[in-house]
């Protein structure tokens, strides 16, 4: 098994974290992970994306074209991404801000209004884990328990007591996931 | 086994510094590599080791700090990208000149000038052939993975003090940007001033000692003759370095008609580039130098016997070529295939350039 997915939105949307606690969890099951970012002037507002591999596998290449899943989270995204999606392969995207919607029919296209979500549950910080439980729902490359256990890893001790918020935001975002094309 | 940790490639290399017993490290921060000094500066080893990290005023400063630091006969080290690692060239050559140890990580950026923050692989004539002036080489090691990061600190300093000479970790954005599993070194202590006497205790500035002369470190010969005899010398070090110290990977090599030379994230790229290809039923495989100086000049040749055609893969205008071409010596055709400026090329770009350098039908 390898998926290599990309994760893109703006800086300051949990872009990086989210892959993070991804690639975390991916060692916690003793699989191979990379996780490699753009950088440079990206801060918050501007765009940010990472590339995130789990691997049972030795990871060659951690920079990439071609994805079995993007995770879109804003406009400039979807057009640089929509099209370094394998055929085969899945897209999922927040509908908030996204003005022209993903066209293809070679891929399975998922959305979930995590944006909306977060902001109805009164914690708009819990969008990007809303994110990650929508992904693990159509690809679940990593089990819950692995990613509370990446969590932990993750996160600093003092904010250890955020976990259960956290992997309840998982749990909506597997909840809530609509299904716009599959093949 | 130690614990496996998600990290940086830069992180990994303070943490590394820290477990290995490093006395001091002197730097100043520019991207992509601006983490190594942060990490340090957040574990504070200043208090768990006793190890020195200092923000120095500017990149001259910093590698003039580590001059005074290997002339002490401790282990020290400075970090850069590109453009720090230029200003740092006159130190270095003091450093090779005066035969002292220390380790100097350049996480590359794209060029020439202040360039770009990209990633890219074109300081390696820089980095391979002396870089400042004088007949003089940095031990040069090519990092692939965070977990190389690791073992190559350690390794960079057990070779620059059994050759006393600097050792270089040559990375680029990409290994100190990206996040992978790395198994730490276990904690080295650092010196004592027992084992320091012990270790360099014949050139080493430990205070003068009633049984023994003075020791002078310098770069500085004023008779010409005596200059050539210590430039001989130094040359019989690099010879030695050259038979001993070579350090390359050969992945799918058995059966290769065709072999990508490629480091650092390039041969990471290329064993994609690998699994593309082989699917389309072409033979390649890849041939890796570790160490970029000394350089696998007879394990190239080896392979310039057995195959129809190399493709060496760089993020430059093509540097690394020359010495797969010397190392060659024509007995095979040797192509170069590059994106620079901070562009990192894609694996399926690379197929592509090894298709049509060597005209192979898919």
């Amino acid at each position: 098994m390898t998926e290599e997915i990309i994760i893109a939105g703006f800086g300051g949307q949990g872009v990086l974290s989210m892959g993070k606690i991804l690639a975390y969890s991916g060692i916690m099951q003793d699989q191979e992970v990379s996780w490699m970012p753009s950088y440079g002037p990206e801060m918050r507002g501007g765009t940010a994306n990472v590339t995130v591999i789990i691997s049972d596998e030795r990871i060659s290449s951690p920079v990439l074209t071609r994805f079995d899943t993007a995770i879109i989270l804003n406009q400039q995204s979807m057009d640089k991404f929509e099209a370094q999606v394998k055929p085969g392969g899945t897209l999922l995207y927040d509908p908030n801000g996204i003005t022209h919607h993903p066209t293809r029919k070679d891929i399975n296209i998922y959305r979930v209004e995590a944006a909306r979500l977060a902001a109805e549950s009164g914690n708009p910080k819990i969008f990007n884990m809303i994110i990650l439980g929508a992904f693990l729902k159509v690809k679940p490359v990593v089990k819950l328990e692995n990613i509370e256990k990446g969590l932990k890893k993750s996160l600093p001790p003092r904010h250890h007591n955020m976990i259960p918020m956290n992997i309840e935001a998982v749990q909506m975002g597997m909840g809530h996931i609509e299904t716009v094309n599959q093949l | 086994m130690s614990e496996i940790k998600l990290m940086k490639g830069n992180e990994v290399i303070a943490e590394a510094a820290i477990r290995c017993g490093c006395d001091g490290y002197f730097g100043y921060p520019i991207t992509p590599q601006s983490e190594v000094m942060e990490t340090l500066m957040l574990r504070k080893p200043w208090e768990e080791t006793g190890m020195v990290v200092l923000q120095a005023e500017s990149e001259i400063a910093s590698i003039n700090m580590v001059y005074g630091g290997a002339a002490c006969g401790k282990k020290v080290m400075t970090s850069s990208s590109s453009p720090g690692v230029s200003l740092m060239q006159e130190g270095l050559t003091y450093i090779a000149g005066a035969e002292l140890p220390c380790l100097v990580v350049d996480v590359v950026r794209g060029g020439p000038g202040l360039g770009t923050i990209q990633p890219a692989q074109s300081d390696y004539f820089q980095a391979t052939k002396g870089g400042g002036h004088g007949d003089y080489h940095l031990i040069v090691l090519a990092p692939a993975s965070v977990q190389e990061m690791n073992d190559f600190v350690s390794l960079g300093f057990d070779l620059a003090f059994k050759y006393r000479n600097p050792a270089m970790i040559l990375a680029d954005g990409v290994i100190g940007q990206m996040m992978e599993k790395v198994e730490l070194s276990p904690y080295k202590p650092r010196w004592t001033e027992e084992e320091i006497e012990k270790i360099s205790g014949d050139w080493a500035l430990t205070g003068k000692k009633k049984a023994r002369g003075h020791h002078i470190v310098t770069s500085l010969e004023l008779d010409a003759h005596r200059q050539e005899v210590f430039n001989e010398k130094l040359q019989r070090k690099y010879r030695e370095i050259e038979e001993k110290e070579v350090r390359f990977e050969k992945i799918h090599c058995d059966d290769a008609e065709y072999l990508f030379i490629a480091y650092g994230s390039s041969a990471r790229i290329c064993q994609k580039s690998i699994e593309l290809a082989r699917q389309e039923g072409i033979k390649v495989g890849l041939l890796r130098p570790i160490t970029l100086y000394p350089f696998p000049t007879r394990a190239i040749a080896e392979m310039a016997e057995r195959t129809k055609g190399m493709l060496t893969v760089e993020m430059s205008a093509g540097q690394m070529v020359e010495d797969v071409r010397l190392a060659v010596n024509g007995k095979t055709r040797v192509e170069h295939y590059g994106r620079m400026g901070g562009v990192v090329p894609t694996p399926e770009e690379i197929v592509d350039a090894l298709k049509a350098n060597f005209n192979l039908k898919p």
